[in-house]
């Protein structure tokens, strides 16, 4: 199979990439180390190729109503233009198609970001859904944009020195707030837990946006990093936290997801009918050794499993998200299953780290 | 690639190097380290220990993933690396130098017969797409 390449393959392989097939895609692990990156991002700042991520947007009378239902978080949240929202988009059954970020600029447009291995799934189930609820809006693959995510305390300064003429517009971005600049669509959001940019442009120009901040001193960060980056940032990767056989609600998403209102959306029904019995805690193993998903992990309530292990530069120690019995408390040391052995970890809550700093205490 | 010439090699990509007292020292080689990436935890062998050739006997985890490492040949633990457990980026930066345990080898003659550089280039070439 021939993997799809993103418009800055030529300029990873140029800076020294070390490239994979990740879900279909030629992409940079790493540019030479990924610890070295990962410290990169968290002290100063880097850029990452996310142009395999699909830009969606949602067009026309009634589109917040649509989202409403679409959606478990409430597209209601957000009433600024720009402001933005976490959320994931489940089955009937309440199971997790995706995890998707929306950003309300008017009452006729809202922008969708969603994963690259999800989008085309994604996409078609929107276009089923708007056909019976909301035959009049237009859902438009947006596959003229790429995207490149700048991420670290410097970001925004970077950024700026490259666009000075979108300054003015993105200075005051409230954290998860864009502005569409035009050109540029600069978002405030990330997927590192530290400040900085998401920068959509048009596909033509994002290989001289990518040299242009590599020559205000942005370095590549690989995939590799970003991995790390967002399981310290304790935030869900899909397919390895959550996918269609498990619900928010034991994926750590009950913080998108309203049950109390009255509003109906697709997947409440079910979430209601069957209240969960696992959910995602935080790990920091104890022993020596690297958590890695799929390790079992044993606890006095019953099993539970590692959806994503890592070792964490910031901490310099393992860490992992867990699915696990609801019984198992912050605090508690359970075991992980690691080659035969059984390793102590301790159950944290998570994010691991923020800004630069490790923030789960031992 | 570096690939020294005086050490031996095994298709699984340790590198064996014969000491004068006549144990050998095995680490995995620079192509291993470099298809790994950066090393964050070595499991050794417990020194006593008799192994088979290409017995799983150690492990070395990247961030990215964890390697088994094979023993080149059949013989006995006789030294582990210790420095490896507060410093295993040193299998990064000097993947010659970062031995990860001895071995006293039941027979010379199976360590003869481990791959020559050359042979073992064959192998990493054929590997790269």
């Amino acid at each position: 199979m021939t993997l799809k390449t993103t418009p800055l393959n030529a300029a990873h392989r140029a800076m020294g990439a070390k490239m994979v097939d990740f879900g279909g895609w030629d992409m940079p692990v790493n540019y030479g180390s990924q610890i070295d990156e990962h410290h990169q991002v968290r002290n100063d700042c880097g850029m990452f190729d996310v142009c395999h991520m699909r830009v969606v947007d949602a067009k026309g009378d009634g589109v917040r109503a649509f989202l409403r239902y679409l959606l478990a978080n409430n597209a209601d949240k957000i009433t600024s233009p720009g402001k933005a929202l976490y959320s994931a988009m489940l089955r009937p059954e309440g199971v997790v198609i995706d995890d998707l970020i929306i950003y309300f600029m008017t009452e006729q447009w809202f922008r969708i970001v969603v994963n690259a291995g999800t989008a085309d799934k994604d996409i078609a189930w929107m276009k089923e859904q708007a056909t019976v609820h909301a035959p009049n809006l237009t859902i438009t693959s947006r596959d003229d944009l790429a995207m490149v995510a700048i991420q670290g305390p410097n970001a925004r300064v970077k950024v700026w020195e490259v666009l000075p003429q979108t300054r003015a517009a993105t200075e005051n971005l409230v954290n998860f707030q864009a502005a569409d600049c035009g050109e540029y669509f600069i978002a405030r959001t990330g997927y590192t837990g530290e400040d900085g940019f998401e920068v959509m442009l048009p596909k033509e120009g994002v290989e001289a946006f990518w040299y242009a901040l590599n020559n205000v001193g942005v370095k590549p960060i690989g995939l590799g990093a970003r991995d790390t980056l967002r399981l310290e940032a304790g935030m869900n990767l899909y397919g390895q936290d959550m996918d269609e056989t498990v619900g928010p609600l034991e994926s750590g998403l009950a913080w998108t997801v309203d049950l109390k209102s009255e509003r109906d959306f697709i997947g409440k029904a079910a979430l209601l009918a069957n209240p969960p019995t696992k959910k995602l805690v935080g790990l920091v193993l104890l022993d020596r050794g690297v958590l890695r998903g799929h390790q079992k992990v044993v606890s006095a309530q019953g099993e539970g499993e590692i959806t994503s292990g890592t070792f964490s530069p910031t901490l310099e120690k393992s860490i992992a998200l867990a699915r696990v019995p609801n019984g198992v408390q912050i605090g508690d040391t359970v075991q992980v299953e690691i080659r035969d052995k059984l390793l102590n970890a301790k159950v944290v809550k998570y994010p691991f780290a923020r800004n630069g700093k490790a923030v789960v205490s031992l | 690639m570096s690939i020294p010439a005086d050490l031996k090699y095994t298709a699984s990509h340790e590198w064996v190097k014969a000491e004068a007292d006549g144990t050998i020292s095995v680490g995995i080689t620079q192509h291993a380290q470099e298809l790994l990436g950066d090393m964050v935890f070595v499991e050794s062998p417990a020194v006593g220990r008799k192994l088979k050739a290409k017995e799983e006997c150690a492990v070395v985890e990247s961030v990215k993933a964890a390697a088994d490492v094979y023993a080149p040949v059949s013989g006995e633990v006789t030294a582990v690396n210790g420095d490896l457990d507060g410093s295993p980026e040193n299998i990064n930066s000097d993947p010659y130098g970062a031995w990860m345990f001895k071995m006293k080898p039941d027979s010379a003659a199976d360590v003869a017969a481990l791959l020559d550089a050359a042979t073992y280039q064959v192998v990493v070439d054929s590997e790269a797409h």
